[in-house]
């Protein structure tokens, strides 16, 4: 055991300058010196930078994630690990995890978000799952900003060239537009896997003396702080951070998927964990930790790209496209034959000890000597002071203008950035392989078939910035509730979500006040709802020169159908068929895309969530589509009723003649208004008593809206009929059009 | 009908080709290795599946025309043997020579991934005795690389030798530049070999063979295989 500090040729001085480049603060190298009885060498104090920066430590919001609620009946495996795990039967598990690449996507947009997809499957393989679908929620500046178009196209391109080449489909998502995001775009990228429930990998080593096996691609220098830069706002000269983003490279990632599944089969891995953020530090340091041991690593042994690496270096880089194992002895030839079949890099690099120290030798030098459990799972934990945000005003609907007529609002709403169609988006990304897409892009929620069924797997991911904004308990309510409406949408019952929380700077209060406001809300939801949380990520201080992006929390749902041949869709199915509306519609305008978009309002509260009222109404819902008497279904979302109705017409191409608004408010806050827990439902003529009489006795509020029609026309009383393919040109021509140049 | 599929380090679709194969010929091919140098024993088909075949780094398929087992196919073409090469197999194909022509980037230079209508231009052969000529089918492409060109010379022979066998059209199956996805010469999506033996297409039938999951437009090509083989025994 060493004495002093740990020497290496040229260990510089440890200035505070060189701890504040290490985003640690006075205190916290205080703490270090304290917990190790003297200064760090610089591999220490990188190691240490690695481990307590705020994207692997969790330090300002771990003691409000407690809160979460994370446990139910289908939960195998909540937060904690690389992935989540629920169960749907049969013996099947499903593995899923939400994560952002906000800020590398934000300086590189192609390699950043690439890396991103890389990552998250990676997590999700690492469990022992194959990969069977990607989700993405993207949100982006104002279209006007001179970078937004070339982030655009940069991310889109960067998710599709790593999913498409890996050969898993992106079957859903979102992508939003709004100047707070001008500085700093959000790309969470969500990836599903499916695992035998009997074979799940972890992290946690067990047994003293067994060999740690670096797999997969060599290390290089790329991404070098990438998770400490990941932990600090941007100022200007952003770009200058490019050497920090990784490159991301698919095919070695697909070669790594199909190794470690094959050598899984075989039963040769104890404890696996992936090198994501600060690489090879952070997946040595959570092996040890978790497992309750210590590691010895030798870099000497690791497999490297460029010649000349520092044990630093080597320590904190984050090259994609690698894992750690240990591996049963034993199986340690069979397990190298399968890794050199794949063309794939295969090295011991360490072993597990008894000590719970994490010691690294590099040229015959040790060049750290750590206190493994304080490096990980006891790393500090903070309790930020926070501000929560005031209540906003109710904006009375009343008090909202009406510039323009219903038809004509209609057709301006679905050309604007945040309602227009994303299929240029999502035509990009491989939707289809593996021959198992159910229900493609561009509904509600995706639907996936598991194996050859009949059961399905629904998937969405969901989040309302501009609600959060004005309150983020209601706000972040609102996100759970439309994902578990989403998946009730399509017939599923909803299981279990991931949260990606996307906020500013924490260390300032009124952004700690936003996220546990958030993380509040979403506890709340997830409760009612029986909706646990079991995977998910923080991403903090996304900010430039001081201005925060609106928080985002992302919510992830899954769900599952039964049979998933029963799964509705949004699209009309016939004519004459009567249009209902589940759920109560008080008009509320506050925080709406009308308010925003035809009376450039943002401005209100929220329209609030009735936990109670959605449990209810989506329960019926899902009652009706699984006997099959619902034959198209739509959430109401962001626009409201009206946007809602034209979507069903334009999926299908039919029309739809609708009756008069209610009474009770002013015509546009009834087909704009965003009152949650509402659905649109179509049904049989003859079928439409039957269904009345069932949700009166349900207590679920219940509304003839009209019919629908062969003739392709919304029709409106007293009004131009709208022809439904003109809805659909507006629909389809913004961001084609926002693309190829067209003023935003 | 005996079929094998052959499986590069980044081939990404094998296992679709495969389920459709085994769902409409009964029957499981062989995956093989691209390590591998040999075929087994009375194969009927060999498939290249889509993907990105070594990461396709280098021009598409370019590597791929290079591994070990490509010999085994090439003697398997000369022997009149039937290849189909769809999506990253048709960029393959043309990289070994065994199909004239290239795929270039798609026109509007994005990777695109929606249904798309093909033209069957004629039944007269193995892989399309399933279907009518002239008959449309709904089927998925999803590729950044799919526009077909050759030179002018070339292309004049495969139009003079019927060697075009699936065209980019609208539903209708009227030619239109707005239904062609990638802006590949004369709208080509599959061209045919000298012989007629081998098939390189940029769509992917053998996602559209079920029902449950987009349509059944696809499985003609897999059917009349099957008719073609049981029909030679």
């Amino acid at each position: 055991m060493l004495v002093g500090s740990p020497v290496t040729a040229s260990t510089p001085i440890i200035t505070p300058q060189l701890i504040a480049e290490h985003g640690l603060t006075a205190d916290e190298y205080l703490r270090i010196v304290e917990l190790i009885g003297r200064d760090p060498s610089i591999t220490e104090l990188g190691i240490f930078s690695a481990m307590w920066n705020e994207h692997c430590s969790y330090k300002s919001s771990k003691v409000h994630l407690r809160t979460l609620p994370t446990t139910g009946p289908c939960v195998i495996q909540g937060p904690g690990e690389n992935a989540g795990v629920i169960s749907i039967g049969d013996n099947l598990a499903v593995v899923f995890k939400m994560e952002s690449h906000n800020h590398p996507s934000y300086i590189e947009p192609y390699q950043g978000a690439a890396t991103g997809v890389g990552g998250i499957l990676r997590d999700v393989f690492t469990m022992g799952a194959r990969p069977i679908a990607c989700l993405n929620s993207l949100r982006f500046g104002d279209p006007a900003h001179p970078r937004t178009r070339s982030l655009v196209s940069g991310v889109v391109a960067g998710i599709g060239g790593y999913g498409n080449s890996f050969g898993v489909p992106t079957v859903g998502g979102s992508v939003g537009f709004h100047t707070r995001y001008d500085g700093n775009c959000l790309v969470n990228a969500m990836a599903v896997g499916l695992a035998d429930a009997d074979r799940i990998f972890y992290a946690a080593a067990t047994g003293v003396g067994t060999p740690i096996v670096y797999l997969g691609s060599k290390t290089g220098r790329d991404g070098i702080h990438g998770a400490s830069m990941a932990s600090a706002e941007f100022g200007e000269g952003a770009e200058e951070k490019r050497p920090t983003v990784q490159v991301g490279d698919p095919f070695s990632e697909k070669l790594l998927l199909e190794a470690c599944l094959e050598i899984m089969a075989k039963d040769c891995v104890i404890a696996i964990q992936d090198m994501g953020a600060a690489g090879l530090t952070c997946s040595a340091v959570e092996m040890g930790a978790k497992g309750d041991l210590g590691v010895t690593l030798d870099l000497d042994k690791v497999p490297c790209r460029e010649a000349g690496m520092t044990a630093y270096e080597m320590m904190l880089s984050e090259s994609q496209e690698r894992m750690l194992m240990v591996l049963r002895p034993e199986k340690e030839a069979e397990a190298e034959a399968i890794f050199r079949k794949w063309g794939l890099d295969f090295a011991v690099v360490g072993e597990t000890t008894p000590g719970k120290r994490f010691i690294v030798r590099w040229r015959g030098d040790t060049v750290a000597d750590l206190p493994i459990k304080e490096l990980g799972d006891e790393a500090p934990v903070y309790h930020r002071p926070f501000v929560e945000t005031p209540p906003p005003a109710i904006v009375r609907a009343a008090d909202v203008e009406a510039p323009m007529s219903v038809g004509a609002v209609l057709e301006r709403l679905l050309g604007t950035p945040d309602l227009c169609s994303k299929r240029w988006v999502w035509e990009q990304y491989d939707h289809i392989i593996l021959g198992n897409t159910v229900q493609r892009p561009g509904g509600d929620a995706a639907v996936v078939r598991i194996n050859e069924g009949p059961k399905g797997l629904a998937m969405t991911t969901d989040v309302t910035p501009r609600y959060c904004e004005a309150d983020p308990f209601e706000g972040s309510k609102q996100a759970v509730a439309e994902a578990w409406r989403n998946l009730t949408s399509v017939g599923a019952t909803p299981l279990a979500v991931t949260d990606n929380l996307n906020f500013g700077n924490p260390e300032r209060p009124e952004i700690m006040g936003q996220l546990i406001g958030a993380i509040r809300g979403i506890a709340e939801a997830c409760q009612a709802l029986d909706f646990p949380v079991v995977s998910g990520n923080v991403s903090l201080y996304n900010e430039t020169s001081g201005r925060a992006i609106l928080p985002t929390p992302t919510i992830g749902g899954v769900g599952l159908i039964e049979n998933f041949s029963k799964s509705a869709t949004l699209a009309f199915k016939a004519p004459d068929e009567q249009i209902l509306l589940l759920g109560e519609t008080r008009g509320w305008l506050g925080q709406s895309i009308y308010l925003r978009d035809i009376c450039g309002r943002e401005e209100g509260a929220p329209p609030p969530v009735d936990l109670a009222a959605e449990r209810r109404n989506g329960d019926l819902v899902r009652a009706l589509i699984g006997e099959g008497t619902a034959t198209a279904v739509h959430d109401v979302s962001d626009g409201g009723l009206l946007v809602a109705l034209a979507e069903m017409a334009m999926a299908s191409g039919l029309g739809a003649r609708l009756y008069a608004a209610a009474m009770l408010m002013p015509e546009h806050a009834f087909w704009f208004g965003e009152d949650q827990a509402r659905y649109v439902v179509t049904v049989r003529p003859d079928r439409g008593e039957a269904v009345m009489a069932r949700a009166k006795a349900a207590g679920v509020p219940l509304r003839r809206l009209g019919q629908t029609t062969g003739n392709g026309v919304l029709t409106l009383p007293n009004a131009a009929p709208i022809p439904v393919r003109t809805l659909a040109e507006r629909f389809e021509a913004w961001l084609p059009g926002y693309m190829a140049g067209k003023a935003g | 009908m005996k079929s094998a599929v052959i499986v590069f380090p980044g081939s990404n679709r094998e296992r679709d080709v495969a389920r459709a194969l085994q769902l409409v010929s009964g029957r499981e091919p062989a995956l093989l290795w691209h390590a591998d140098t040999a075929l087994p024993a009375g194969t009927d088909l060999v498939v290249l599946p889509g993907g990105f075949s070594y990461g396709d780094y280098l021009r598409c398929g370019a590597i791929a025309a290079h591994a070990p087992i490509m010999e085994a196919v090439r003697d398997h073409v000369r022997r009149g043997g039937l290849v189909i090469g769809i999506c990253n197999g048709f960029q393959i194909l043309c990289e070994t020579g065994l199909l004239p022509g290239v795929l270039l980037r798609n026109s509007g230079l994005r990777f695109i991934c929606r249904d798309v209508h093909l033209r069957i231009e004629r039944s007269d052969t193995p892989f399309t005795r399933g279907y009518n000529a002239g008959q449309v089918i709904r089927v998925p492409v999803a590729h950044g690389e799919g526009n077909y060109f050759a030179h002018p010379a070339t292309i004049a022979r495969l139009e003079a030798e019927g060697r075009v066998l699936f065209r980019y059209t609208a539903p209708d199956g009227a030619l239109d530049p707005r239904h062609n996805v990638n802006g590949a010469t004369n709208a080509i999506a599959g061209v045919l070999s000298e012989k007629l033996n081998v098939l390189g297409l940029m769509p992917h039938p053998e996602n559209h063979v079920d029902p449950a999951v987009g349509s059944t437009d696809g499985r003609g090509l897999f059917a009349g295989l099957v008719a073609h083989f049981a029909a030679a025994a």
